[in-house]
């Protein structure tokens, strides 16, 4: 956004409450790598240009990919600078930060979806003997006591670290709630290869079918690591992980299990075949199945005939829970009324319409499937920053945009 | 996503333009989506009872249906008792085939396939030794339940099988079963 805003010589500068690729540094654990390949990490005039364009940047190198794109496009960045309150006032905006106050004509919030790790109420019933930690929190296996792993949640960060943490010797039960399966490696090519080349990747906020489902499906099952394996369900059933239904209550210190197991999969293989239809519809009609494997479907989930209804983690030797069970904003800053019940902000593709000059960016599908991916900032900003432009045209010039980044 | 074959307008007699109206409505109405459903009974003689179902709470105010509806239940008769009526379980099985199926007509309507008919069979496990109080580790309850429905629609049979499966997904009684629900007995 601030490449674009420079280009349309708006003046502007760039927040940023620690350093570039804060989340990155502070708030992952350590084997965590991206989940689109390297090839598809594409900022405007910043592409991959070293020798394994299908690798997948590991935290340190996305880090370092992050910092070398800044170097290019030299943001007028304050790092160190969080921001404590964004409201209305005469010119605009009022941005607080700790060290100074900035009144603009427009905002843009660029500090994500994944700020807080969401945990439900049912945590507080966990015995308290049981160690508690959110996937925001978990930096290695090795930071877990020995012995059994609840893992709560089995959307592509429950599913790595399920796999991590089995791998460690620490037996993992794995609560499955929705997710949405898809292999990493279809007919020879990436998922996000076939995802970028079929246009699914670009398909817009005001042309898919289901908004509000769009926007709240969880990410893909899979990892970004170097052997490229799958971590569906049945690669974690293969390697002796539990799977068991969503974690529905606790009671006298018992786990209660869902009896959903079942449809959660179906609905879950189901969704990933209608996917790889599209791919071969897309496939054939475009003349490449000569350049990729011959079509196949995984197998369906593999789901035991009575998954079990309750678990005692006593019994079960479980010691740890860990809660995978996504994100939310954290907007306790922002004091313009644009939340919806459910703390989300209200938008129009990043315009926040009920607030003009307020703009946010790299929410899920907020204009496009790829808006929450490195891929998609680069058609977001120039999309949004026209917008901002023509509103401090129709607001005569002078002082621009504030940019609060993650 | 399913789609119907030929160009007949798809009904199923499922108003979905209300449903999704009624979805637009309460989106900023929360309080309004809170539901009270209700149901008395009497008991009759050993173990025959009448449930009579009339009013509900919805929409914040007080509903009623369009008449007043009875179901009775009992017991078979190798239970020693009259078999007046289905047993309270097989009403169980009964709600979640209903519900479940009208799921099924409801997510076809809004997929836009025509169904032609749509039959389930329901069975349910039970070791009687439970409610028996023959053995404390026999629950009272299911041990499971298979439901296996036909179909005849126009769509594919994995179109068919995603109606099914996201009807599960959307079903009350379907989550009542699957999931604990507290539940508070006084006597008043």
């Amino acid at each position: 956004m601030s490449s674009q805003l420079a280009a349309r010589s708006i003046d502007h500068v760039v927040l940023e409450r620690g350093e570039i690729a804060n989340t990155w540094r502070t708030e992952r654990w350590e084997s965590l790598t991206l989940l689109t390949p390297n090839w598809q990490s594409r900022l405007p005039g910043f592409g991959y240009e070293g020798g394994d364009p299908h690798g997948f940047r590991t935290m340190p190198e996305t880090i370092a990919f992050l910092e070398r794109y800044a170097k290019t496009v030299l943001p007028p960045l304050r790092t160190h600078c969080a921001v404590t309150s964004v409201r209305r006032s005469a010119v605009g905006y009022e941005v607080v930060t700790a060290q100074a106050t900035w009144h603009c004509k427009a905002v843009v919030l660029a500090t994500g979806a994944f700020n807080i790790a969401q945990v439900p109420a049912l945590a507080q019933s966990v015995p308290p003997r049981i160690a508690q930690l959110t996937s925001a929190e978990y930096r290695n296996p090795g930071c877990l006591e020995q012995g059994g792993v609840m893992v709560v949640g089995a959307a592509a960060s429950g599913a790595q670290i399920a796999d991590e943490i089995h791998r460690s010797g620490r037996p993992v039960t794995l609560a499955v709630g929705e997710h949405v399966r898809a292999p990493r490696t279809y007919r020879g090519r990436d998922i996000q290869w076939w995802m970028d080349a079929t246009g699914l990747n670009d398909e817009r906020y005001d042309q898919v079918e289901n908004l509000r489902r769009a926007r709240s499906l969880s990410s893909f099952q899979i990892a970004g690591y170097p052997d490229r394996r799958d971590i569906d369900l049945n690669a974690l059933t293969s390697l002796g992980v539990k799977l068991v239904g969503r974690l529905a209550g606790i009671q006298d210190g018992k786990a209660q299990l869902s009896g959903s197991l079942r449809n959660l999969c179906e609905l879950a293989d189901l969704k990933q075949n209608r996917l790889l239809n599209t791919f071969d519809e897309w496939a054939a009609k475009n003349g490449v199945n000569g350049a990729v494997d011959p079509p196949h479907r995984p197998e369906a989930t593999r789901v035991e005939a009575s998954p079990p209804l309750g678990l005692d983690f006593g019994r079960a030797g479980i010691r740890t829970v860990l809660w995978a069970t996504g994100f939310r904003p954290d907007y306790s800053w922002l004091d313009v009324a644009v939340l919806d019940p459910k703390g989300n902000i209200r938008h129009d593709g990043g315009v926040v319409t009920e607030a003009p000059g307020l703009y946010v960016m790299g929410l899920p599908f907020l204009r496009r499937r790829k808006s929450s991916l490195i891929d998609g900032a680069g058609d977001d900003a120039r999309d949004l920053s026209a917008h901002l432009a023509a509103h401090l045209g129709a607001r005569s010039d002078g002082v621009g945009a504030a940019v609060a980044d993650a | 996503m399913a789609k119907a074959k030929s160009d007949k307008p798809v009904n199923n007699g499922v108003n979905v333009e209300a449903l999704f109206g009624a979805q637009e409505a309460l989106k900023n109405a929360p309080e309004a989506a809170k539901f009270k459903w209700r149901s008395t009974v009497e008991w009759i003689n050993g173990t025959h009872s009448r449930s009579t179902i009339e009013g509900f709470y919805g929409l914040g105010a007080e509903q009623k249906h369009k008449k007043k509806f009875t179901f009775d239940a009992d017991h078979p008769e190798i239970f020693a008792a009259d078999d007046k009526s289905a047993t309270p379980v097989e009403i169980v099985l009964a709600s979640l085939a209903s519900c479940l199926t009208a799921g099924v007509a409801a997510v076809a309507q809004a997929r836009k396939v025509q169904l032609r008919s749509v039959s389930a069979t329901l069975e349910a496990g039970m070791d009687v030794r439970g409610i028996l109080g023959m053995d404390e580790d026999v629950r009272n309850g299911f041990d499971g339940i298979k439901v296996t429905y036909k179909i005849d629609a126009d769509a594919s049979p994995e179109d068919i099988k995603a109606i099914v499966a996201q009807s599960q997904k959307r079903s009350a009684v379907y989550d009542i079963i699957t999931n604990p629900t507290n539940v508070s007995v006084e006597v008043a």
